[in-house]
């Protein structure tokens, strides 16, 4: 199965990253060579196989239910893009 | 007293602990050595000011019980250090500075440690040269031009070089042991779930550990002994009795039963390395182990599913940066756009690469041939492993299919570089711990590791083993200081 250029176009607008069609000519070679190295695992039939979906054998914990962090505002916004002391700021989404 | 710089964290502590060096002593000796050191570009971000400063501040008071008492340590950048710059090698995180810190690194400073500066590392850790960081590729002192390993590689660069007695990497395909290979330094990747992941920069979280990376085996002892703990903010730390490493550190390995698998003898293997990997198993027959063959089958079929697995985690992780609530942003018309260009010009070529696998193999109708598939293969090789250590206590391998290579060798071929970690990826995999030590060197003189693979939490076994073969190795990184300026 090959990756087509459409194929690229589509998963990067998925992905959120623009790509011009240079970029998406060479990114549609690295990621045929990647898949054909991929495929290999057709090889192995795996109908019976359980996937693994946690590597460490644990139950997730539980906790209580409580705030223990206080007045984090200012740290939680410290490092955003635009300044407002109150807010992200992002351009306009409703008109 | 031999020069400071080239003292280990054990001589380091004790020479402190005599009081025949001070913190500042030591912390200057391994500034003055970096600000000659520039050539090999392994910092991103220095401490230096703040370090003699913390130096001071402790020889005024200094407290001998800690683990780590007024000694300074650089980092690799991956690691959350509050009100220090922390980047993660890329554009996008260029001017972020958290105001937080790592469990990892906070169980450093906790234990008397003072930060020296930021270790360079492959962006978002995605690479095995140190080639795709933002900040440009680090040298390894080991020879002129050529790569350090990656992604740890401005902190394995840094422990070969003397400037910083031991750092912390971070391992998801081999990270820490691959360029503690590729530099003659000791790497260790624990069990998943030992070191807390809270303040790391995530790249697959299934897969990611923090590790030591030092000159020696007992130096390696003692930083896991720091930074392995049970932590609440990390919801796949496990809580069990860690040991006391370095107190427990043995060379006495008789009757251990160690697993040669026959899988890793792979195509083209070069015969330095089959030779490299004899001397290691005769060296741990000469310690008394039993050798004993062993089969680990879906090797070959680890890189493969760590291509699927590993993107696909990265895809999810890396959506966090769409330039809205901190990092860096690239305006556009509209939020969409503003998104796209974001990510576009601040994320790298290998890291958009990975995004993009990610995304296919996660995106509608693929699901299930591919991320499913990968999951199912995972359980195989962890089968492996779980077959295999019934009937062993650890296993011997190659930590490298090679040696260093030189920079620009591999940068246009991502499979090639990628066929780099075929050794230490299935460990990953497998949630199993593994140290790389260094063993011997190839033709060119350039280092070679080995490496001990072991049964979840069973570190100290590994580092006994490591410890045992390391005495009889005997290796000697000559490192010529060639990168040095006044």
């Amino acid at each position: 199965m090959s990756i087509d250029l459409k194929t690229v176009k589509h998963i990067s607008k998925l992905a959120r990253i623009s790509v011009d069609d240079e970029k998406a000519n060479k990114l549609k070679g690295d990621l045929n060579n990647i898949f054909e190295f991929i495929e290999k695992l057709n090889e192995l039939n795996t109908d019976n196989v359980q996937a693994l979906t946690s590597i460490a054998e644990t139950t997730l914990r539980f906790r209580k239910d409580e705030i223990k962090s206080e007045n984090i505002r200012e740290k939680i916004l410290k490092n955003s893009p635009e300044e407002n002391k109150d807010f992200f700021v992002v351009p306009k989404v409703v008109e | 007293m031999s020069d400071i710089t080239s003292q280990s964290l054990f001589e380091l502590t004790s020479n402190i602990k005599e009081k025949k060096l001070s913190s500042e002593e030591i912390t200057k000796a391994f500034i003055n050595r970096a600000e000659k050191s520039k050539k090999l570009n392994v910092y991103v971000t220095d401490n230096f000011e703040k370090a003699i400063d913390q130096s001071k501040k402790f020889d005024s008071n200094p407290n001998l019980d800690f683990k780590l008492p007024g000694i300074p340590i650089a980092v690799k950048d991956l690691f959350c250090t509050n009100g220090v710059r922390t980047t993660a090698g890329s554009k996008i995180l260029n001017n972020f500075v958290p105001t937080y810190e790592s469990t990892v690194t906070q169980n450093l400073w906790s234990q008397g440690a003072i930060l020296l500066g930021k270790l360079n590392c492959d962006e978002f850790a995605m690479g095995s040269s140190n080639e795709t960081s933002f900040f440009g590729n680090v040298q390894n002192p080991v020879g002129e031009n050529l790569v350090p390993g990656g992604s740890s590689g401005g902190s394995s660069a840094a422990v070969a070089a003397n400037l910083t007695p031991v750092t912390i990497g971070t391992d998801t395909g081999g990270s820490i042991r691959q360029p503690a290979s590729f530099t003659g330094t000791v790497g260790l990747k624990p069990t998943y779930g030992s070191c807390s992941r809270y303040g790391i920069v995530a790249f697959a979280s299934s897969l990611d550990q923090a590790g030591p990376m030092t000159k020696n085996v007992r130096d390696c002892s003692m930083l896991l002994e720091v930074i392995s703990s049970f932590d609440q903010k990390d919801s796949t730390s496990i809580d069990y009795k860690r040991n006391c490493y370095s107190k427990e550190l043995s060379k006495d390995i008789k009757g251990k039963k160690i697993g040669i698998p026959k899988e890793y003898r792979v195509d083209n293997m070069p015969d330095e390395i089959e030779q490299l990997w004899k001397n290691g198993i005769s060296y741990a027959k000469d310690c008394g182990a039993e050798i004993i063959d062993i089969s680990l089958p879906h090797t070959n079929y680890a890189l493969p599913t760590y291509y699927i697995v590993a993107p696909a985690e990265a895809s999810s992780n890396l959506a966090r940066y769409d330039g809205v609530k901190y990092g860096f942003r690239s305006p556009g018309q509209n939020l969409i756009e503003m998104y796209e260009k974001t990510r576009s010009e601040g994320f790298g070529d290998e890291v958009k690469r990975r995004i993009m696998i990610g995304t296919y193999v996660l995106s509608s109708g693929y699901y299930d041939a591919y991320y499913l598939k990968a999951q199912k293969v995972r359980q195989l090789i962890k089968k492996d492993f779980d077959d295999a250590f019934s009937k062993v206590d650890a296993i011997l391998t190659p930590s490298t299919p090679s040696s260093a290579f030189k920079i620009g060798e591999k940068t246009n071929d991502p499979v090639s570089m990628y066929l780099n970690d075929i050794f230490t990826v299935p460990i990953n995999l497998a949630g199993l711990p593994g140290i790389s030590i260094p063993a011997g060197k190839d033709k060119n003189n350039y280092p070679l590791g080995l490496q001990v693979i072991g049964k979840p939490f069973d570190e100290q076994n590994i580092l006994n083993i490591s410890y045992a073969l390391e005495d009889r190795i005997n290796f000697k990184n000559d490192i010529s200081d060639w990168w040095l300026s006044e």
